[in-house]
């Protein structure tokens, strides 16, 4: 079955938590199958079986077993099994089971906007820059970083573009500067809405380097259609090695511009 | 007309057509409409379909046309997303609240409900007659919402806030939430009537355990309307007031739309209108399903000549599943910062509401058991809806568990499963419906031959068009992106489906076209010698055998029946006949 949505499309798993999401859909659909070409089969021959040709006169009893409770019954239990077992277990470790005693996971946050997704990286501090609304530049300053008002924010990263390290837990804080989007990284099964006015946070760790792409899946305007940013999961060293870089740059930037107000 | 004969005094057209109390009128009226409209929403969406396949290409034939309609929209025949959206959320609005809706309770309800029971009206006729006006007022506010500057509605049919709010430049969003505020008083207008009627009006020896399944079909939905309706009206005027008069009920503090600091007042939330909306729009879900089910149970039961197995049970499936469709909703909703108590208690709902909906198919399959099966037309619509009705359901399964809701949500998978259950399911079951009671209404049947040439093809084309999305949204395609995925650079093949999707949609129009041919030509011609029976189907039910094809005006009924059995009857051991009509008293 998962040979079968792979050949359909379905974007390969590079997440650690993937397989189970994978799994439950690989089960439900077996089941699915099972259920329809059983009903089909039966459905199939009861409408050759008993046509009017066939059979002139109707049975007005008809069926007298109760067969049928079984299936419902069986249908009922293969429900709760997927439920309890397997679906219930993914959404525990995906809303509950933040990497919180992880002092390596990677922190960044993500701020959606009509039709742009901005990646805000803490920088070599490790702190996140204080952010408001008033300060928001299009172009220039998209999330509204307080580079003057807050040290942290000097060396943070604002990118459009989401760079992961492989094998690092990875928690993203997802808010909204103006409409609700969805932040859906297929390659890492992550989905979720981004909705103004709350911070939500998602975690994931990629196990696989890979190119993917961070696309929003709730309609959120007439650029809807093509709010998608570049994904890319490399490895450790080479995560590092840009971040160092990248950081620096940034504060090298904020220094030389707070040099030229004081000027 | 036939009603003149028993009826002595005159009334002038516009009394008896137009401003009539009429509960058949009334349907006819309501059945005209939604048939307008399903035809409507249908052109839309063959726009969308196409310019999904040749995004940013001139429309063929009739792009000077929308050019001329919507200008800068539509420029040089182009479909631009700012048409595909307006386009998109309509084309939902429509289907649902002025298509399936008003055709499968207003039309069907209307007409067959009192037939059936033995009533010689509605309740409240008045009433009746209030409701389709507001229906077709808030008709024409949504129409007219295509001519307005700035296009109709764009926030999908949907309209979450802030996107539907926060759209300042069209008065397109506020068109549709006046147009909302008539649809959802239409609708609470009749489901009032409904209850009332069920209730209050059977004919002598009619018991609930007698009623036909139809009409318990008719009252859940109505319990449904009756209950759900009023939380979205309430949040219907909220967010009207959050854009007509500066409120902020669905808007957040501190939002910065396009560069610029958003005025609103805040503090709102976003999450209150999605809840507001799905109270509703689940149980809508049932509102389209239930009448649907209802119609092929007649159907079933009428051409296997043999009664609906496990009539009890299904009864009781129906009651529990409109229960229960009040307390699903939030699985439309998995994506917006569950927890895991409240992510458990709805899949946990959603779970058990498939169990009774697999009660109600298994019975229909089984009452086929043992029958003498006619496959007429309305038997084929009928028949076709049990595998697609089982599709659209076990579709929900993956999307109803949020582990395998996180890649399908939002992605053509959905749109396939609902369509699925909507299209080729309850709008099967409709068609099914206007065969089998096209000549009580009419007192001629359609053509079968032209009936099946209708058929045919659209269950071919319906699968041509919905099959593909579920592969689409195994690929993770997103739905309502106007370029089809282009943007996206999904891969050729499953780009290329777009093509199959669009060209099946055309073959499903030209599929129509014996439809609207028949539909037109049984009204008009004249009645065949040996046809005009009351009866032209063998069936039990009091609307066959009580009342004339078509029934007589104001009334219904020459004698008001008196009920002597139950709704299915059909070759009961020892009758000379295979149908005994409920309203036969017992020979002994």
């Amino acid at each position: 079955m998962l040979e079968l949505f792979h050949s359909w499309g379905l974007p390969i798993d590079a997440s650690e938590h993937g397989h189970a999401i994978d799994g439950l859909l690989v089960w439900i659909h077996w089941i699915m199958l099972v259920l329809f070409v059983g009903w089909g089969l039966v459905f199939t021959y009861i409408l050759i079986r008993f046509r009017q040709k066939k059979n002139p006169t109707a049975d007005y009893t008809g069926v007298k077993s109760h067969a049928s409770s079984y299936l419902e019954v069986s249908v009922a239990v293969l429900e709760i099994l997927l439920l309890v077992f397997i679906s219930l277990p993914i959404w525990a470790t995906r809303v509950q089971g933040f990497p919180e005693d992880d002092a390596s996971a990677l922190q960044i946050r993500v701020v959606a906007e009509q039709f742009a997704w901005n990646f805000h990286y803490s920088g070599s501090d490790g702190i996140l820059g204080a952010t408001r609304p008033g300060l928001i530049v299009a172009g220039e300053n998209p999330v509204g970083l307080d580079i003057k008002g807050d040290p942290h924010a000097a060396d943070d990263i604002v990118r459009s573009k989401l760079l992961l390290p492989v094998d690092r837990n990875v928690i993203v804080r997802l808010v909204s500067k103006d409409v609700i989007h969805c932040f859906s990284v297929p390659t890492l099964r992550v989905k979720q809405d981004v909705i103004p006015g709350s911070v939500i946070p998602q975690w994931f760790r990629a196990v696989k380097v890979h190119d993917g792409f961070v696309g929003c899946a709730q309609l959120c305007g007439l650029g809807h259609y093509k709010m998608k940013s570049d994904l890319s999961v490399v490895s450790p060293e080479e995560f590092d090695a840009w971040y160092e870089t990248t950081s620096a740059q940034a504060a090298a930037v904020a220094a030389s511009a707070e040099d030229e107000d004081e000027w | 007309m036939a009603d003149d004969a028993h009826h002595g005094h005159d009334e002038s057209f516009l009394r008896k057509y137009i401003f009539s109390t009429d509960h058949k009128v009334i349907g006819i009226q309501y059945a005209l409409g939604a048939l307008v409209f399903l035809l409507f929403g249908f052109t839309l969406v063959m726009l969308m379909r196409w310019s999904m396949a040749n995004p940013n290409q001139a429309v063929p034939f009739i792009g000077g046309f929308l050019e001329t309609l919507f200008g800068e929209d539509a420029q040089g025949g182009v479909i631009t997303p700012q048409l595909y959206n307006s386009f998109g959320a309509m084309h939902g609005t429509i289907m649902v609240f002025l298509g399936i809706v008003p055709l499968a309770v207003g039309a069907f309800g209307n007409y067959v409900v009192p037939l059936q029971i033995g009533a010689v009206d509605m309740a409240f006729p008045k009433l009746n007659m209030a409701s389709v006006w507001v229906y077709f007022v808030g008709g024409v506010v949504m129409f007219s919402s295509f001519f307005i500057p700035g296009g109709p509605a764009k926030s999908g049919w949907t309209s979450y806030a802030p996107l539907a709010v926060i759209d300042a430049a069209s008065a397109g969003q506020t068109f549709w939430l006046v147009g909302m505020i008539f649809l959802i008083t239409s609708s609470l207008l009749g489901a009032v009537n409904f209850l009332v009627t069920i209730i209050q009006l059977r004919a002598p020896g009619m018991t609930w355990m007698r009623l036909p399944f139809f009409v318990w079909a008719q009252f859940i939905s109505s319990f449904l309307l009756l209950l759900a309706f009023p939380p979205l009206e309430a949040a219907g005027v909220m967010q009207l007031m959050d854009r007509v008069a500066g409120t902020s009920f669905f808007m957040p503090t501190g939002l910065v739309v396009s560069g610029e600091a958003y005025s609103a007042v805040g503090g709102g939330s976003p999450i209150l209108w999605q809840h507001l909306f799905w109270f509703l729009a689940h149980p809508e879900v049932y509102v389209l399903i239930l009448p649907a089910l209802g119609i092929v149970a007649e159907i079933i039961a009428n051409n296997s000549r043999k009664p609906l197995w496990g009539y009890r049970s299904m009864v009781y499936s129906v009651i529990f599943l409109g229960f229960m469709s009040f307390i699903v909703w939030a699985h439309h909703m998995f994506l917006t910062d569950m927890g895991v108590i409240i992510s458990a208690f709805f899949q946990t709902t959603t779970m058990i509401i498939s169990i009774p909906s697999v009660i109600i198919i298994t019975a229909l399959i089984i009452s086929l058991w043992g029958g003498s099966i006619r496959f007429n037309t309305p038997m084929l619509f009928a028949l076709a809806f049990l595998p697609m009705f089982g599709i659209g359901g076990l579709t929900g399964l993956p999307l109803g568990l949020s582990g395998s809701d996180i890649p399908l949500h939002d992605t053509y998978y959905v749109i396939g499963h609902f369509h699925y259950v909507v299209a080729p399911g309850t709008i099967f079951a409709m068609f099914a419906g206007i065969y089998f009671w096209f000549p009580k209404i009419t007192g001629r049947k359609m053509n079968e031959f032209l009936g099946k040439l209708h058929f045919y093809p659209s269950f071919i084309f319906m699968n041509g068009i919905f099959f593909p999305m579920l592969i689409q949204g195994i690929a993770g395609v997103s739905r309502r992106l106007y370029d089809g995925g282009e943007y996206y650079e999904f891969s050729e093949s499953i780009l290329q489906l777009n093509t199959v999707m669009t060209h099946s949609a055309f073959g499903l129009l030209l599929a129509q076209i014996p439809f609207i041919i028949n539909f037109v030509w049984t009204i008009f011609r004249k009645t065949r010698e040996g046809e005009g029976t009351r009866n032209p189907w063998d069936a039990t039910t009091i609307e066959w055998t009580d009342a004339d094809s078509p029934p007589m005006g104001h009334g219904n009924f020459a004698v008001v029946p008196q009920v002597y059995r139950a709704a299915y009857e059909y070759s009961v051991p020892g009758s000379d006949k295979d149908f005994t009509p409920q309203s036969e008293p017992d020979s002994k």
